[in-house]
């Protein structure tokens, strides 16, 4: 720590001194030298510095600000630009966004649609299918029901004949003499309306 | 200043002008404080164009550091001064803050004279700022511009003893301007000069004094970095001020 210090001061003392020595010798005037008007440096300063001042104005607000202003302003706009572009961007990729959710929902729309026709279709020739079934089912019970009213109709009257050759089979038999048929005839019809068969 | 025996210590000696380049210099009063005052100049449009020259969408070291500045300033007069004027002001302010940054930064070197601790020099600055404030006030209001000493709602039997200490406050802008620079930058060199000199002088005694040397130089350590500080401090507070100034001249109140 102290060897560090004193590696200091050996580089630092010179150049003090030095700065010491650079002053003039006769530099120790009494009182403060900014003050010290016998001298006209004191003033001449000050007419020197506002040349000085003057030009470095006139330098700074004639060319080296506006450089940096150009500058700034070339950013502020490349910025503003890239943004905009950006933002450009962003639009359009939204309304592909748009565009495709709507594609989307037409083509759902579509085929709902074409499902629900298909299916009324199918539902359309299951009911004629049907129909047509039914109304030939209907034209065989038809059929069947008139068979059997015929043949009801036939063995209806086949009844009466056999009964009445029955009768007259029976009378004769049991009395040998042929009965008029005429009497059976009407005395069967009867026999038959009392049963409900006539 | 103190005396010590023969070895006195010249802490004011610095503060000594004396012509510089040459027999030329000598012969038109050319002071080492103009010499300071050129390179400060030539320092700063150096930073700005050499900065600036790469002018790069993304800026380097030196080119950030430039437009810092530069936006620093602006945004100063702009919030300050306000919009349009902050803008018309800009160069003075830019100009005046970094001669005056430059002045004080560059009189931290060793053997590098600091011409902000003239009081010539920042008198002359802060009469510049005065006469502008004074000029840019009288022609945006005409004569309606007195009325800026006036204050608002007072009785009328105090108007006379108002306007007499709002006139003496307004003209003694002039000197606490000036003197605040001065002696800031003044007692700092006085200070670097006396425990530089006590280092000289301790280092001289032999042994015994290596240790207070030692600690002068310590001292003279910190007062550098505490320089630095005044330095940027005083240059920032001189252009808020003018600022503040111009916006009073422009705004009345």
């Amino acid at each position: 720590m102290k060897k560090l210090g004193t590696m200091k001061l050996s580089r630092i003392v010179p150049l003090l001194a030095a700065g010491l020595l650079m002053l003039p010798a006769a530099a120790k005037a009494e009182g403060m030298p900014q003050l010290d008007f016998s001298t006209p440096l004191t003033l001449s300063q000050v007419v020197w510095g506002a040349i000085i001042f003057i030009v470095l104005y006139i330098m700074l607000s004639k060319t080296g600000l506006p450089m940096v202003a150009s500058v700034l302003e070339e950013r502020a706009t490349k910025i503003a630009k890239d943004l905009n572009e950006a933002r450009a961007a962003k639009a359009s990729a939204d309304a592909g966004m748009a565009e495709a959710d709507q594609a989307t929902a037409k083509a759902r729309a579509e085929s709902q649609s074409a499902i629900n026709a298909a299916l009324e279709e199918a539902k359309k020739a299951a009911a004629a299918q049907a129909e047509t079934l039914n109304a030939r089912l209907e034209k065989q019970l038809h059929d069947a029901e008139t068979q059997i009213a015929q043949a009801r109709a036939s063995a209806m009257s086949a009844i009466r004949q056999v009964a009445t050759e029955t009768a007259v089979t029976v009378v004769s038999r049991l009395t040998g003499a042929t009965p008029d048929a005429a009497q059976v005839d009407s005395a069967v019809g009867s026999a038959l309306a009392a049963r409900g068969l006539g | 200043m103190a005396a010590e025996g023969s070895n006195s210590i010249d802490a004011l000696g610095q503060f000594q002008l004396h012509p510089a380049l040459g027999a030329i210099g000598g012969s038109v009063n050319f002071t080492q404080s103009n010499l300071m005052m050129v390179i400060a100049s030539v320092a700063i449009l150096a930073f700005l164009y050499l900065g600036m020259k790469p002018r790069a969408m993304v800026p380097g070291r030196l080119q950030a550091a430039a437009e810092m500045g530069y936006e620093t300033i602006m945004s100063m007069c702009v919030e300050t001064i306000g919009g349009h004027e902050g803008k018309k002001y800009f160069p003075f302010v830019f100009t005046l803050f970094f001669f005056i940054l430059f002045g004080n930064l560059m009189g931290v070197f060793p053997l590098f004279f600091t011409f902000t601790s003239h009081v010539m020099v920042t008198l002359a600055l802060s009469l510049t700022v005065f006469i502008l404030v004074t000029v840019v006030g009288i022609k945006e209001h005409g004569l309606h511009w007195f009325t800026y000493f006036v204050p608002q709602g007072i009785p009328k039997a105090l108007a006379p003893l108002m306007v007499t200490i709002e006139v003496i406050s307004y003209l003694s802008r002039i000197i606490s301007l000036s003197v605040r620079l001065f002696a800031n930058m003044m007692a700092g060199h006085v200070m670097l000069e006396v425990f530089g000199s006590f280092i000289v002088m301790l280092g001289g005694l032999g042994l015994l004094g290596y240790f207070p040397a030692a600690l002068s130089l310590g001292v003279n350590t910190l007062l550098i970095g505490f320089e630095l500080l005044v330095a940027t401090l005083q240059a920032y507070v001189f252009a808020i001020l003018t600022c503040i100034y111009l916006h009073d001249a422009v705004h009345l109140h």
